[in-house]
């Protein structure tokens, strides 16, 4: 089901980690959903002083699909401009990978999505003026977290009463 | 890899030598149809009836209450489609768990479509119902109950035999879907009207399954046709098939206790092994279960990426990981059980057949630690806090 590629950055993933004084970090993903992403970039001037992703790592929780695309979205933003990664689309992901299976399509967006909240991140801690496209992704993005939240508030809700339980001496769990 | 190790025998198992064995002459030397009058047929009805005769021994049930199937998917489909189609039937109750396997909850989620109740019922933190839960769920229309014996995703058994006599009381059907526990348990059929088995969890062949139907029991068929299996299964016999269920059974019955032993005591050293794993927990009872499954959760990490690492080391074993399903939400089972959702995406069964020896146990407890923290490596959650949150 899922290419040589796939498999390939599965096994061996480039970037992965935490990466020591980022300049940003991109958070998505739902646990729910059994994807959570975080993205890290160091963002510098090059030589010409434009702002470029010197460096980019990131922590995946998730499927093989999920780790192969946050390597290969790592790959593709390292050395780019902050405006030639925010161009990077999840089509282009999936299309670096050679494709990935239908019902995994949406880990090749959420890496897209950790680059596009990591890049959206930086310009704005900095009050640097967000390009259109990238303020309507995040927006986007946003909204789709806020309906996941809602779509999963039961299980949200039930999760915290566990975790309460587990403060008060549950055993066996998260121990 | 040459020397891969099998532990997803709750999946599917390799078929016995001797049951191959069995089989090989129903392909090609006896090959008439049972329903046949010449001597071709005659000879091919002959193996299937002795086929069931087998079975029906070993469940301590009549020939003419074993009904062969497809698989078990179908016999689960039969026993709840049927009972709700049963002659002078219109609508009704149905009871079950939250922890079925697909093949009943879809067949019941299907009825609930159609103009019937149905009730789900909750199950504790092992995967346990209790009787008095079914006791109190029944209704005046309430025309079955349908209870997993052991559960194919944790391994939990089910009080299959104190529902049973509760269902007696009433007069009300009672189904219990027995693929994982058929020849690994003692089955308590004398308290059960349906069950459903299948022959490829247990060394024999894919393709055949069987339906117990007690004589008092009334179902309609669901597969019209030619009248087959006493007009309750139409369609030509599997002969190769049924004569490989028959000798898995047989099989079964000899080895079980030795076989059974073993598993026990494999299952025994997962728990001890995976146990002593930091952020890991065991799903389902820790005594109360099948020999063969043991499922736990690993805290920070995803069940697919697990099984692939795995896979890998040319190690087989499965997750409740639903990750590659439609809804993307983690198992039924597992969310019906109350494992925290940080940790519900993180399953792995282990389950073992009767060629699993030492050694296949020894390597998984030595790969599988390393495996663990290199993924864990790769989380952003943090492992060894109660909270299980992601690190700041």
């Amino acid at each position: 089901m899922y290419t040589e590629r796939v498999i390939e950055h599965f096994r061996h993933p480039h970037n992965m980690g935490k990466l020591a004084n980022p300049s940003a970090i991109g958070k998505v993903g739902n646990i729910v959903c059994g994807d959570v992403m975080w993205l890290y970039i160091r963002v510098e001037k090059d030589g010409q002083g434009r702002d470029v992703i010197a460096d980019v790592s990131w922590e995946t929780f998730g499927c093989t699909a999920a780790i192969a695309t946050s390597s290969m979205v790592s790959d593709l933003a390292k050395g780019k401009t902050l405006l030639e990664a925010i161009a990077i689309t999840n089509q282009d992901v999936a299309q670096e990978l050679g494709g990935l299976p239908p019902v995994k399509m949406h880990c090749s967006a959420l890496a897209a999505d950790a680059l596009n909240e990591a890049i959206h991140n930086y310009l704005s801690e900095h009050g640097m003026p967000i390009p259109d496209a990238l303020r309507r992704r995040h927006e986007k993005i946003e909204k789709d977290v806020a309906a996941l939240d809602k779509r999963y508030k039961a299980f949200l809700d039930r999760e915290q009463a566990k975790e309460g339980a587990a403060a008060a001496g549950e055993p066996n769990s998260c121990n | 890899m040459s020397d891969r190790v099998y532990l997803d025998n709750s999946a599917t198992t390799p078929v016995a030598p001797e049951v191959l064995d069995a089989m090989r002459p129903y392909f090609d030397s006896v090959y008439g149809n049972p329903s046949s009058l010449h001597a071709f047929g005659r000879e091919a009805r002959r193996a299937v009836e002795a086929s069931r005769a087998t079975i029906a021994e070993f469940l301590r049930v009549l020939p003419e209450e074993v009904v062969f199937t497809s698989g078990a998917t179908e016999a689960d489909n039969l026993a709840i489609l049927g009972s709700a189609y049963a002659p002078r039937r219109s609508g009704g109750h149905v009871v079950s768990t939250k922890i079925e396997h697909h093949a009943v909850l879809h067949s019941i989620n299907w009825l609930t479509s159609h103009g019937f109740d149905a009730t789900l019922l909750d199950v504790d933190g092992s995967g346990r119902v209790e009787p008095d839960q079914v006791r109190a769920a029944l209704r005046k229309d309430t025309f079955l109950v349908s209870i997993i014996a052991g559960s194919n995703e944790i391994g939990t058994l089910e009080p299959i035999a104190e529902i049973g006599a509760i269902c007696r009381e009433r007069g009300i059907a009672f189904h219990t879907d027995a693929v994982q526990a058929f020849g690994k348990i003692d089955l308590p059929t004398p308290s059960v009207d349906l069950l459903s088995a299948s022959a490829h969890k247990l060394h024999g062949p894919k393709g055949v399954g069987l339906l117990v139907v007690r004589k008092k029991t009334h179902i309609s068929p669901t597969t019209h046709g030619g009248g087959h299996e006493s007009g309750r299964r139409s369609g030509t016999e599997n002969v190769p098939g049924i004569v490989g269920f028959a000798a898995a059974t047989r099989l079964a019955a000899r080895e079980r206790d030795e076989v059974g032993a073993r598993m026990r005591r494999f299952r025994a050293r997962l728990i001890e092994g995976v146990g002593s794993i930091p952020g890991t927990r065991l799903n389902g009872h820790p005594t109360d279960s099948l020999p063969h499954i043991a499922n736990f959760s690993f805290q920070g990490i995803e069940g697919e990426s697990l099984v692939m690492r795995l896979d890998e080391h040319g190690i087989a074993a499965s997750t409740g990981s639903a990750c590659s399903s439609p809804d993307l939400e983690p198992s039924h089972v597992l969310v019906a059980i109350g494992v925290p959702l940080s940790m519900a995406h993180g399953s792995l069964r282990i389950s073992t057949g009767r060629q699993t020896t030492d050694a296949d146990i020894d390597r998984l407890l030595d790969v599988l630690p390393r495996v663990v923290k290199d993924l864990r490596d790769l989380s952003p959650f943090k492992v060894g806090e109660a909270t299980c949150t992601p690190r700041e």
